[in-house]
């Protein structure tokens, strides 16, 4: 038997109409969404309307805010719409390779690299030609070493925002404890281990540690700068030397010696008791450990989580005879993803980013660059600074990472198209050091196999894309010169 | 075929017609696009290359794949048979009659609807090796023998047991399952059985249990998938390098750092279809195994 058809019974017919009605209503509705979401990229004032995707959050976030009205006050053509992105990277990437990437990006250092070797990004080379300038020029403007962090393959990729240098930061209370002199912090590795032994407390009784001088895994984040910092190379240009240059093994011999010298399980007991790095319980905010190698961003969580801290700043301690003011740079990047709908209005903004006001009196009359690192607590990447940022920072130390920030052994992550894989393998590398679980020699070659075959894969992935082979052609040069690396660059 | 007939086929194949779209466009084409890009050297950001079966071959020699297969494996074997009788405890205590049980299956529920990252992070708290609630309760335990507890995620031998421990947290969606089988036994077995002289461990053994054994299939299979795909827990306690010292380095984990970190995503693919292999053929010999033994007589 056959159901009789809908229409026989009026109040089934009702239904499908009705049913009928909500699906055009809802259809028309997510087109009406898609419309206001994606539509519309001229504002109602003529405007063109450029979106900007940064990774920042909270008080860093605010800065850049107030920086980007600055921008859209500037002037009546185009308006900068600034969101406060997680995962901005991962979220570039997708968007960008869905066709509809955010018209500026603020990247990591670490993307520049493989985002460029994958063609993800536009370069900015031909829009700084176009402000009457030439690439290196423009560069020069900037510290040497955020500088190099922009260049790759010979172009510009992306320009900084606010950069970071590292150094040293010790309490100075627990130094007076110690009977060590609070204005003289250590200046070679081997007065930082010999301070760090006189700067640990053990409970007499029972022997625990309750204070420590130094770690190397506290925070832990610049442990991939070891090597170079004890003289060593992640890699020469052409091939990945980690297990080859004894300096890198000598780093890692190092850290692995810190848990020889307090014993394996009570340093594990001591360090499951620190808290994470923005609480009152960070490690060193806390006093637990008196040392710590950290970024200019530091004095900010210091006055927020432990104001009277009496703490100083110094370079990190030399780990080589005449390596003076070493430091690990770092910097937040300003790129435009290929596919932007903007391009041109996109590097007006970057070019804002780029500017400051020489002759700046006033926290009014800051402007682009400085705001941006003056709000943020940082010093400026570029050479130039105004008389009011100068003078009125509001990060006492500031004048140390600004000389950091000068130093010819200032480094940064080398420029390898498979950075964040290298980094990951060189984090294992440290936990085996610290922990203890492989000789260092055995660790470090199993790095460089795996990531000396990665890099191969890597190699042969752009030659299959003529990557290198055109840049190569192009520079007259072989693969890797072409590859940004500059042998004179590190120390 | 009759007009009003055909009328009827074409407005129900209308009215699917989204479904099919949103089928075929949001699951079918990425998963056969996934099979294509896995014989390819593909970034997500420019066109695929092919490349053969260069990622399946490199997949054998890649240690780091072999680890992170081992590392899921010995956390399905840890974690999977402890959840799945810790459930059917619960569930069997659950469904005695004892008054205020809607309350008491309620909190023994509210775990699983706590979203993963926040309990995670709860749990760290837990497992902290200084400060932590399970220390605090074994510390004294081991002063007896003159041994300190372990650092749990600060030890690479104890980090998969503490995740393993922590899974158990989280089984209230299988408790559930076997609550609803368990009250689904027919009453009269067990009045025939208690006549018979049957003790409650023989009720149990001879009743409840055949009784179930689609249920316990059901979440054994489920238990399977799950366990080998689990990915937020490590990822919020170890970060993407399964630290410490990638001894949580699970099978999900690498693919995700493999496709989104180091923008390998033709050699990802190829992983996710091992698994689906691995994962295809644990259920095949699950239920060979247990064929026999299960009865679908209720």
């Amino acid at each position: 038997m056959t159901p009789p058809p809908l229409r026989s019974d009026p109040r089934k017919r009702k239904l499908v109409l009705r049913t009928a009605l909500a699906g055009v209503w809802s259809t028309s509705f997510s087109l009406l969404c898609l419309f206001i979401l994606t539509g519309c990229s001229r504002s109602n004032d003529g405007r063109v309307r450029i979106v900007y995707w940064e990774k920042w959050s909270g008080a860093e976030a605010a800065a850049m805010q107030q920086t980007v009205d600055q921008f859209n006050r500037s002037q009546d053509r185009i308006v900068v719409e600034f969101l406060s992105t997680s995962g901005v990277d991962r979220k570039t990437l997708v968007a960008t390779a869905g066709g509809d990437p955010p018209d500026v990006a603020g990247l990591w250092v670490f993307n520049l690299y493989s985002f460029a070797d994958r063609d993800a990004l536009t370069p900015l080379d031909d829009f700084i030609r176009a402000e009457g300038t030439t690439p290196e020029r423009w560069l020069e403007r900037y510290y040497d070493v955020y500088a190099r962090m922009c260049e790759y393959r010979g172009k510009i990729w992306a320009l900084p925002s606010t950069p970071a240098t590292t150094a040293l930061h010790w309490n100075k209370q627990l130094f007076r404890e110690a009977g060590l002199d609070p204005e003289r912090p250590p200046r070679t590795v081997a007065e930082l281990d010999e301070f760090a032994e006189k700067l640990t407390k053990r409970d007499p009784k029972t022997g625990a540690i309750a204070r420590i001088g130094f770690l190397p895994q506290e925070p832990g984040w610049f442990s991939w700068a070891f090597p170079q910092w004890f003289g060593g190379r992640h890699w020469d240009g052409r091939d990945i030397t980690i297990g080859t240059d004894p300096a890198n093994l000598e780093a890692y011999r190092w850290v692995g010696s810190y848990t020889k010298k307090y014993g394996l399980e009570q340093v594990r007991t001591f360090t499951a008791g620190f808290g994470g790095f923005a609480t009152p319980e960070n490690a060193f905010m806390s006093g637990k450990v008196a040392m710590v190698l950290q970024g200019v961003w530091m004095d900010n969580f210091i006055q927020q989580f432990a104001p009277g801290l009496d703490y100083g700043v110094a370079p990190w301690p030399a780990a080589r005879p005449g390596q003076e003011n070493f430091t690990v740079a770092d910097c937040d990047m300003l790129a435009i993803p290929r596919g932007s709908k903007h391009p041109k209005e996109a590097w007006e903004f970057i070019k804002f980013i780029s500017s400051m006001n020489p002759t700046a009196q006033s926290e009014e009359e800051l402007r682009g660059m400085e705001l941006i690192c003056y709000l943020q607590k940082k010093h400026s990447p570029l050479r130039e600074w105004s008389p009011y940022f100068e003078q009125h920072h509001p990060h006492r130390y500031i004048p140390l990472f600004r000389e950091l920030a000068a130093s010819p052994n200032a480094i940064s992550i080398p420029k390898i198209g498979i950075w964040q894989e290298y980094r990951r393998e060189l984090d294992s590398v440290f936990e085996n050091a610290r922990l203890l679980l492989k000789p260092c020699e055995e660790a470090l070659a199993f790095c460089q196999q795996r990531i000396g075959e990665s890099w191969a894969r890597h190699r042969r992935s752009l030659e299959r894309r003529n990557v290198a082979a055109s840049v190569s052609e192009r520079n007259d040069q072989p693969l890797a010169h072409a590859c940004g690396y500059d042998e004179s660059r590190i120390p | 075929m009759t007009p009003g007939e055909k009328r009827n086929l074409r407005n129900g194949l209308l009215f699917c017609a989204p479904w099919f779209v949103g089928l075929g466009v949001f699951t079918a084409y990425p998963v056969l696009a996934s099979l294509f890009y896995s014989f390819c050297d593909y970034s997500i950001l420019q066109s695929p290359v092919w490349s053969g079966i260069e990622n399946y071959q490199r997949m054998a020699s890649d240690v780091v794949f072999w680890k992170s297969l081992r590392n899921t494996l010995i956390f399905t074997v840890m974690a999977l048979p402890t959840g799945m009788v810790v459930a059917l405890v619960l569930a069997l205590l659950l469904n005695t009659g004892v008054r205020g049980m809607p309350a008491f299956r309620t909190i023994f529920y509210l775990p699983s609807i706590v979203p993963l990252v926040a309990s995670t992070m709860l749990w760290l708290w837990v497992f902290n090796g200084k400060f932590g609630l399970l220390n605090w309760f074994l510390q004294p335990i081991f002063a007896l023998f003159h041994a300190s507890p372990p650092a749990w995620l600060g030890d690479p031998n104890w980090a998969k047991p503490a995740l393993a421990l922590m899974s158990v947290w989280g089984v209230g969606n299988t408790m559930v399952i076997y609550l609803a089988g368990l009250q689904s036994v027919p009453k009269e077995l067990y009045e025939a059985a208690e006549i018979d002289g049957a003790g409650a461990w023989r009720r149990f053994w001879h009743v409840t249990l055949p009784m179930i054994s689609p249920v316990i299939y059901f979440n054994l299979i489920m238990g399977i998938i799950g366990t080998l795909q689990v990915f937020t827990q490590v990822f919020v306690m170890g970060g993407p390098e399964g630290n410490p010292a990638r001894s949580t380095l699970f099978y999900a984990l690498y693919l995700f750092t493999t496709a989104f970190y180091d923008l390998r995503m033709g050699y990802a693919s190829a992983m996710a279809w091992v698994l689906f292999v691995i994962i295809v053929v644990l259920t095949l010999v699950a239920t060979k195994l247990t064929e026999k033994r299960i009865h679908y007589a209720a």
